[in-house]
């Protein structure tokens, strides 16, 4: 964890409540809900119990030192988990009330609205940038009524990239920046319209000036979408979410220690190991 | 300050050695040997074929590949008349290797995409070990096989072929013999490279980056989509160079496709019709009773499958080893 974070707590709070919104500020249906979930990786215990309300329009970040189980619990919000063949869950995921396990869902149907950007960023290299940002409509065989060169042009431009490859369109996607790459993968989420995206660590394989325009995506996409994303640095979690998850693992599995509205969990938690973690003291 | 750079004395350099022991130089020489035999016994072959059928060469010039007679005969004043030409064996061997891909591969890259994506961890283990062992039979049991129990059965297809296809030029027949075809030798060919292209397609598809297939996968993909879009492009060259190994397989299978195919020294494009060539074949067939000069247009013959399969190898080498280094 940065060190710089320790020495001023209060910043972060005070960037958290700059940031902060109320709920509900988007009416955007009802939002997405974990309840008592647990995760297994074969007889592995990763994830214990966790219960967390995603409100609709809001960004939700999951902090924790590495190893709590972030990853875990986000992968089962849009059932990518159970592609580690030994994984197991229990528990329920709604979305909009429904539970996405339950029995007789269609798996790809749930992804097509639940999005994830993942820690690396993975455009198909044998696609050009406009086939890469189109994928998702071919992979799920959506046919959409839409004009294909609209859409192109409105996802690039709500990934904060549309000024920088509307020229090259037809190039392949390899020849991007890695910055640029992540936001490709960002619009390419976003062309089948999810109402959630899911965020492993989008930054944290990227320089300080792509993890700031990444920001700024998430900020410009928060009016629109529910967020949640994963982050080991405080600093990103103040800058861009309205609530912030606390994990740990404390030797057992991973739990959430609690959640709060992100200037509160940085100004005052209410659990001892928060107050640690967010100033610093570990993790 | 210039001329004391100049002057300045450059060491030479010194010779870096060090004196082995003797186990390690007989070790290394063993190595040596053990490494370039195999170079020097394919050059002795190819070398052994080049010299001993270079009348044959001589004396029938381009003929010699371009025209189908095949006769060794002695006329009333007891000379020896000889003609020699192998373009019915040439284009047989093409032909029937191409049908053998044509049904070989769709079928191995089927197989493979089915035990990287979809078998169940044991059953997968069953067929990878049912696969492997297909590669190692030996193939007179295929010819045998073909000959008795899949000769019949492909007669039969072949009859339904024709009946619906024949208006495509290469699927018609002069008349109804469709015994002992191309078509029937190349469905035993394509049995005996399956596993080759299986094991090399199984190979490449399991090295498809995980983060491209996870990519798919979370943008709503069904199995299938991401097979399309992941899978199949990372592999595709990967798949290419299996099935040249496989190519190179059939161009030279002897005993099996001579047990099944009837051998006639007259080029035939109706792959379901009852006659064929095939190099390796005619060489096993005509070499025990061939006279002196028959022998050594044999070993011309004999060059030429050489030097196919030879590139037919090189080739699918390149292709299998870039697929696997470029990982794109
Ligand atoms: N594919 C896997 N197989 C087995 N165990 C795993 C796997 N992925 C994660 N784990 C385990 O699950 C726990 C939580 O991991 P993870 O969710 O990746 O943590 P985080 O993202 O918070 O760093 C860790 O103990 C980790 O070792
Ligand atoms: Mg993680």
């Amino acid at each position: 964890m940065s060190t710089d974070n320790s020495s001023q707590p209060n910043s972060l709070a005070g960037v958290a409540a700059a940031r902060h919104r109320e709920p509900g500020s988007a009416p955007l249906g009802s939002g997405l809900e974990a309840r008592g979930v647990h995760a297994w990786f074969g007889s592995h215990h990763a994830l214990e119990g966790v219960s967390l309300d995603f409100a609709a329009g809001t960004v939700t970040a999951l902090i924790g030192p590495s190893g709590c189980g972030k990853s875990t619990f986000i992968r089962t919000l849009n059932r990518m988990h159970e592609f580690i063949p030994s994984a197991a869950m229990a528990g329920e995921v709604l979305l909009d009330g429904k539970d996405i396990y339950a029995p007789g869902t269609d798996v790809t149907k749930i992804r097509l609205q639940i999005g994830m950007v993942f820690q690396k960023p993975n455009p198909f290299p044998s696609m050009t940038i406009g086939e890469n940002v189109l994928a998702g409509l071919k992979l799920a065989q959506i046919k959409s009524d839409r004009n294909k060169d609209e859409l192109l042009e409105e996802c690039l431009t709500r990934a904060g990239l549309w000024q920088e490859v509307k020229d090259r369109l037809g190039a392949h996607a390899g020849g991007l920046s890695g910055g640029q790459q992540q936001r490709l993968c960002i619009a390419r989420s976003l062309a089948v319209n999810p109402k959630v995206l899911l965020m492993d660590e989008p930054c944290s394989a990227l320089d300080p000036g792509s993890t700031l325009r990444i920001e700024d995506t998430i900020s410009q996409l928060s009016k629109t979408m529910t967020i949640v994303i994963v982050t080991h640095n405080m600093q990103q979690a103040a800058r861009v979410s309205d609530y912030t998850a606390f994990f740990l693992a404390d030797g057992g599995p991973g739990q959430m220690v609690e959640v709060g509205p992100t200037n509160e969990m940085f100004s005052r938690p209410k659990d001892e190991r928060t107050e640690n973690y967010v100033s610093g003291r570990f993790g | 300050m210039s001329s004391s750079v100049i002057e300045r004395a450059v060491p030479e350099k010194r010779v870096l050695t060090t004196k082995p022991r003797p186990s390690d130089v007989a070790f290394r020489a063993t190595l040596n040997v053990m490494s370039y035999s195999s170079l020097l016994i394919l050059a002795a072959i190819g070398g052994f074929l080049a010299f001993r059928g270079f009348g044959a060469f001589k004396e029938n010039g381009f003929g010699f590949i371009t025209h189908s007679d095949w006769s060794s005969i002695v006329d009333n004043s007891g000379k020896e008349v000889n003609t020699f030409g192998m373009a019915a064996m040439i284009t047989g061997t093409l032909i029937i290797s191409t049908i053998a891909l044509v049904i070989g591969v769709p079928i191995s890259v089927l197989t493979a995409l089915f035990l990287t994506f979809y078998a169940p961890e044991k059953i997968k283990r069953a067929l990878v070990t049912v696969v492997d062992l297909m590669a190692s039979f030996p193939s007179i049991l295929y010819g045998l096989w073909g000959f008795i129990v899949l000769s019949p059965m492909a007669t039969y297809w072949a009859k339904l072929i024709y009946k619906y296809l024949h208006w495509i030029p290469f699927l018609n027949v002069p008349s109804p013999a469709f015994e002992r075809s191309p078509f029937l030798a190349g469905i035993v060919l394509s049995i005996m490279i399956i596993p080759i292209v299986t094991s090399v397609s199984r190979e490449i598809f399991g090295q498809t980056p995980l983060d491209r297939i996870q990519a798919a996968y979370a943008l709503g993909a069904t199995r299938w989509g991401m097979i399309r879009a992941v899978v199949l492009p990372f592999g595709a060259s990967g798949v290419v160079g299996g099935a040249m190994l496989g190519l190179g397989r059939a161009l030279g299978e002897t005993v099996a496709v001579y047990s099944v195919l009837n051998i006639v020294f007259k080029i035939n494009w109706h792959i379901l019709y009852g006659y064929g060539g095939n190099i390796a074949s005619m060489i096993v067939q005509k070499f025990g009773e061939a006279s002196f000069t028959e022998k050594k247009a044999l070993l011309a013959a004999g060059f030429v499958l050489f030097v196919m399969t030879l590139l037919v190898n090189m080739v699918a080498n390149t292709v299998v080893q870039r697929a696997v280094k470029s990982g794109k």
